[in-house]
């Protein structure tokens, strides 16, 4: 038997994909890997109700603590609830690509032909659908038990619509750098909190500002633009971030 | 008819933990070739692989696919690879038919045929099973099945016979002889020797070394 073709190779050609493709299975591979990943989070429940829980206990926790004094509750209820919506998605990062790491199948999204930025984009969307959006339908009802100040409502949904996706971006970003440590939990938080700061301030700040009957787009602004920001370029981090990680 | 070197590995050394695996390692791969990498635990077969596919990143050299070094391209390199490490990149959660359809589509390949190759793999009855309810050889038979889809020339290929049946072994050989006769080529490590005839495989025999 020979083993050097002496043929024309048949089905094995080295190709070239023309660009008109591109924007077809740049969405194909978005779709695909978003997909993937919200079904494997609602066979495995625990991943989405955990941190939702750790959000509706902290919360629940401090009227109990700190007495049902409805003035010194409706002052500290922002920060108590944004503080919590960035614990609780902090303990959700670890699932973002900790599990693909194990088992292999961060490898095989390294090595496929699909852009990779597309791919983290597409699962840390799928992390913030799991983690984020959850917890903007219970503020609201939580938010009662802390007695906020009723104007303070939509800034409250507002700041957490585009403050939570900042918080898995960034987040993503820290997850990458440790997924290859083997107790990376400490490193990653060290990371991870100094990043969130600036969210936890200006949104604070808006809904401080609106419960006094104030604008409040400037703090939304300034969150909107660390979003953009965040959306833009951190999937590119994140992918560079892997590639060393896996190194 | 030259032949066609398809990819070419260019001063390779590899350090981990201080220690040097391999230092200054040359070769090229021509279509046709089954490379079977030999040696010792240890001795650095899986980093050289990772290293081929692009994976890891070596401390001196480079990889090149059709002369282009492979960073250089990556998109362009991986719409022209095939590697399955030892992890087989299962997800529990998932059904064999779902891991594999996830499987063919991250690779650009027809997801409609999961069913059908499912069926070249033995998993026929299997495919709604979900895939932590199966063994670890069902798991690497998953894995193993886009083989038979791929129109990747390269394959590199880290343990494939792990948990795998005789049949399966054998099953697999023929795969990779008339991919390597297609014009592809296979790069594998294996403890097992091969059973196809001398002459259609050559080694790499990585040795050992203690500094």
């Amino acid at each position: 038997m020979n083993n050097i073709p002496n043929m024309k190779p048949t089905s094995i050609n080295i190709s070239s994909q023309s660009s008109t493709e591109h924007s077809q299975s740049y969405r194909e591979a978005f779709l695909l890997v978003f997909k993937r990943d919200l079904t494997i989070a609602f066979r495995h429940k625990d991943d989405i109700l955990n941190p939702l829980l750790f959000f509706i206990i902290v919360i629940t926790l401090f009227p109990l603590g700190i007495g049902p004094e409805s003035n010194t509750l409706a002052r500290i209820a922002p920060g108590i609830i944004w503080v919590a919506a960035l614990l609780s998605t902090l303990l959700s990062l670890d699932r973002l690509f900790k599990s693909d790491h194990a088992d292999g199948s961060l490898e095989q999204m390294l090595l496929s032909p699909h852009p990779l930025f597309l791919i983290v984009l597409a699962k840390i969307i799928a992390h913030w659908c799991l983690t984020g959006l959850p917890l903007i339908f219970v503020a609201p009802l939580l938010a009662i038990l802390l007695n906020l100040n009723e104007n303070s409502y939509l800034a409250l949904m507002l700041t957490l619509l585009i403050g939570t996706p900042v918080l898995s971006f960034l987040g993503a970003i820290g997850v990458a750098l440790t997924v290859g440590i083997k107790k990376g939990g400490v490193l990653l938080s060290l990371l991870v909190l100094p990043l969130y700061i600036p969210v936890l301030i200006f949104a604070t700040s808006a809904i401080d500002t609106a419960a006094m009957n104030l604008p409040y787009s400037g703090q939304l602004a300034i969150i909107a633009a660390l979003f953009i920001g965040s959306l833009t370029l951190s999937p590119f981090a994140v992918s560079a971030a892997l590639k060393v990680s896996t190194n | 008819m030259p032949i066609t070197s398809l990819l070419s590995a260019q001063q390779l050394t590899c350090i981990r933990e201080e220690r040097i695996l391999f230092e200054n390692l040359s070769f090229n791969i021509n279509a046709g070739d089954i490379i079977q990498i030999e040696g010792p635990n240890g001795a650095g077969k899986t980093s050289l692989l990772r290293i081929l596919a692009g994976l890891s990143q070596p401390y001196e050299g480079q990889v090149s696919f059709n002369q282009i070094p492979i960073n250089q391209d990556r998109e362009y390199f991986n719409r022209h690879l095939l590697y399955i490490g030892h992890l087989a990149g299962i997800k529990g959660e998932m059904s064999a038919q779902e891991n594999l359809r996830f499987n063919l589509a991250l690779n650009g390949l027809d997801a409609s045929q999961a069913e059908t190759t499912l069926g070249k793999v033995n998993l026929l009855g299997f495919e709604d099973a979900l895939a932590s309810h199966l063994s670890a050889g069902q798991h690497r038979r998953i894995a193993l099945a886009k083989l038979w889809q791929s129109q990747a020339p390269i394959w590199i290929l880290d343990e494939p016979f792990t948990a795998i049946d005789k049949l399966g072994v054998k099953k697999l050989e023929q795969l990779m002889i008339d991919h390597a006769k297609k014009g592809g080529c296979v790069i594998l490590t294996t403890h097992q020797d091969l059973a196809m005839p001398t002459e259609l495989y050559q080694k790499i025999i990585l040795e050992y070394r203690f500094y």
